[in-house]
């Protein structure tokens, strides 16, 4: 825990270490510690208000943490160390860093005013400058794996919640991340929409894709879920094996929380 | 009993004895009835007093109305129009993302000049932007305050490289111009701010997260769904702005319809029709506009009515 330790690009993907962030006087994030190695699923749960949002917003750094540090690939998000001091990164740079990790969000934020198949094509075109033509193809595919190549010329106020949400999934794939944030992906959804969505990321995680995934699916994190976190008041209660904290929590929290939702 | 019934009703093929359409006679109204016919007997009255009265004297107008200053005076209304408008919108959207944005000063001096231009009236700014000469005699571009630090550092001359007359710079076409863009500029402002703060932020999120910079994000995602918030009410600024074209004949801008129609009416010492003369002129005019602003309209909600069109052929498809 040494200022210098900057994990290198090793196994580790995300590395948060103490992690807190505030809003004015309100505490969300109160020393956040947790390590989410390649080809990790890291479901974290937890009561509303807990802050497993915040945190997932301060891993690509849409929120910006207040003391800490937060490691992706080793990079330090939002900042850059030297001499013994911290410096702001550019608009610029933040965005170079976000390339890298693709973010799926309960409300699915697609473009309302561009196709589905433009709304894949979009960052690996405008971002990344990725020829059309071949952006196009790589959409295709993407769109194909989530089962929605007949949807690529509608716009997405004609899909389902789920296609909506499947079709995020894809978008975000399309910029080919090392790292999936998803932000309760199937919150959003009518109940019988649920289990597509579910089916598309237990796909990408048998694939082995580094996902970190907040949620409140006991069941996706019990079957899919390599580790579970559960947080409270802005603090990791406890985490390990999902069906061992599942079955066995060892904190009165984590009991209180699970008799309320299993 | 009555749901199983109506269960078996809507089940059921349609009954054989299905009753007779209704045909009641209809509620009158004659309140509406006396109200038409007293309007139209207005209408009536108001016709006749048009073809009767001398005032009016139509052919000496139809006559003047199309003379060729006048028709340079439409020209020169139909290009200041464009003009003001297109560097008003340029204006209102770097306006709008200097308010909106996070540093105090550019939010600040956003603020104070949509204050100050919605502020004045629009025919102050045209007269006071007429006199701008008295200020200036020369406009001269150099370094700042060269009167000053030249001097001090011991240096004689200025720092001055280009040197022009104010008066062949601030022509009165285009201080006629300069008065109408930057006043609508602050309206337009205040236009593009309602829209860019119409778009949901989870769209700037998603962008962000995509790895989109901030000027990309707003050239693809934030403006083009603003636009449909952004569109209508520019579409009612164009009309307003061609009508208020007719404020610059006081900077003064003498090649300009308004201008033109009363210096016809004033030489003639028969003013009135020339007064119907530009009624009629800026009726025609701002028709066309309204019509050109129905099909951007149009053209600006494609993707919703795709998105209905689409909609409809599903329902065909499931009806077949």
């Amino acid at each position: 825990m040494t200022e210098e330790s900057t994990p290198a690009a090793d196994e580790r993907v995300v590395v948060a270490e103490s992690v807190h962030k505030s809003y004015g006087r309100l505490e969300v994030l109160r020393g956040i510690d947790l390590e989410v190695r390649r080809g990790e699923v890291c479901c974290v749960v937890g009561p509303s208000g807990s802050g497993k949002s915040t945190f997932l917003r301060c891993i690509n750094h849409l929120e910006k943490i207040n003391a800490g540090r937060l490691w992706v690939n080793g990079h330090l998000m939002g900042y850059r160390q030297k001499g013994g001091k911290l410096h702001e990164l550019r608009e610029s740079e933040v965005a170079a860093q976000r390339r890298d990790i693709g973010m799926v969000f309960q409300r699915f934020n697609l473009f309302p005013h561009m196709s589905v198949l433009a709304n894949v094509m979009e960052a690996p075109v405008q971002v990344k400058r990725v020829a059309r033509s071949s952006a196009r193809e790589t959409a295709m595919e993407l769109l194909d794996r989530v089962g929605l190549a007949d949807k690529a010329g509608s716009y997405p106020g004609r899909l389902s919640g789920g296609q909506q949400q499947r079709v995020a999934i894809a978008r975000a794939l399309a910029m080919n991340p090392s790292l999936m944030l998803f932000d309760e992906p199937t919150s959003a959804l009518d109940p019988e929409l649920v289990g597509e969505v579910l089916d598309v990321m237990q796909g990408l995680a048998a694939d082995g894709m580094t996902m970190v995934v907040v949620t409140h699916e006991m069941g996706f994190a019990r079957e899919v879920g390599d580790t579970l976190v559960f947080m409270d008041g802005g603090v990791v209660v406890e985490s390990g094996v999902p069906r061992e904290v599942l079955g066995n929590p060892r904190h009165e929290r984590t009991r209180a929380f699970l008799s309320k939702v299993l | 009993m009555s749901s199983e019934n109506e269960n078996l009703r809507a089940a059921g093929p349609p009954r054989p004895g299905a009753p007779e359409a209704i045909r009641a006679v209809p509620v009158r109204y004659p309140g509406r009835w006396v109200a038409a016919a007293l309007i139209l007997l207005l209408a009536a009255m108001f016709v006749h007093m048009l073809i009767t009265n001398e005032a009016f004297n139509w052919p000496f107008m139809v006559a003047n109305m199309f003379t060729e200053p006048v028709l340079i005076g439409v020209r020169t209304t139909l290009v200041l129009t464009v003009l003001a408008m297109l560097i008003g919108i340029v204006l209102g959207v770097v306006v709008a993302v200097m308010r909106l944005s996070g540093n105090p000063v550019l939010s600040f001096v956003g603020w104070l000049y949509t204050w100050f231009f919605r502020a004045v009236p629009r025919l102050v700014l045209c007269v006071l932007f007429g006199n701008l000469g008295v200020l200036y005699s020369r406009v001269e571009l150099g370094l700042p305050f060269d009167n000053y630090w030249m001097p001090l550092l011991g240096l004689s001359g200025d720092a001055r490289f280009l040197s022009f007359d104010t008066r062949d710079i601030l022509t009165a076409f285009v201080a006629a111009l300069l008065a109408l863009a930057l006043s609508e500029g602050a309206y337009m402002a205040e236009i593009v701010r309602a829209g860019l703060q119409s778009v949901d932020p989870g769209q700037t999120e998603a962008a962000q997260a995509l790895g989109m910079r901030r000027s990309t994000l707003l050239r693809r995602i934030t403006l083009p769904q603003a636009l449909r918030v952004i569109v209508p009410p520019t579409g009612n600024e164009t009309t307003a702005m061609l009508k208020d074209t007719s404020l610059v004949a006081y900077v003064p801008l003498t090649t300009e319809l308004w201008f033109q129609l009363q210096a016809i009416g004033n030489r003639t010492f028969d003013p009135f029709p020339m007064l119907v003369a530009a009624c009629i002129w800026y009726l025609s005019i701002t028709s066309v506009f309204m019509l050109g602003q129905y099909f951007l309209e149009r053209s600006f909600t494609k993707g919703d009515r795709q998105a209905q069109a689409e909609v409809t052929m599903t329902q065909v498809r499931a009806k077949n």
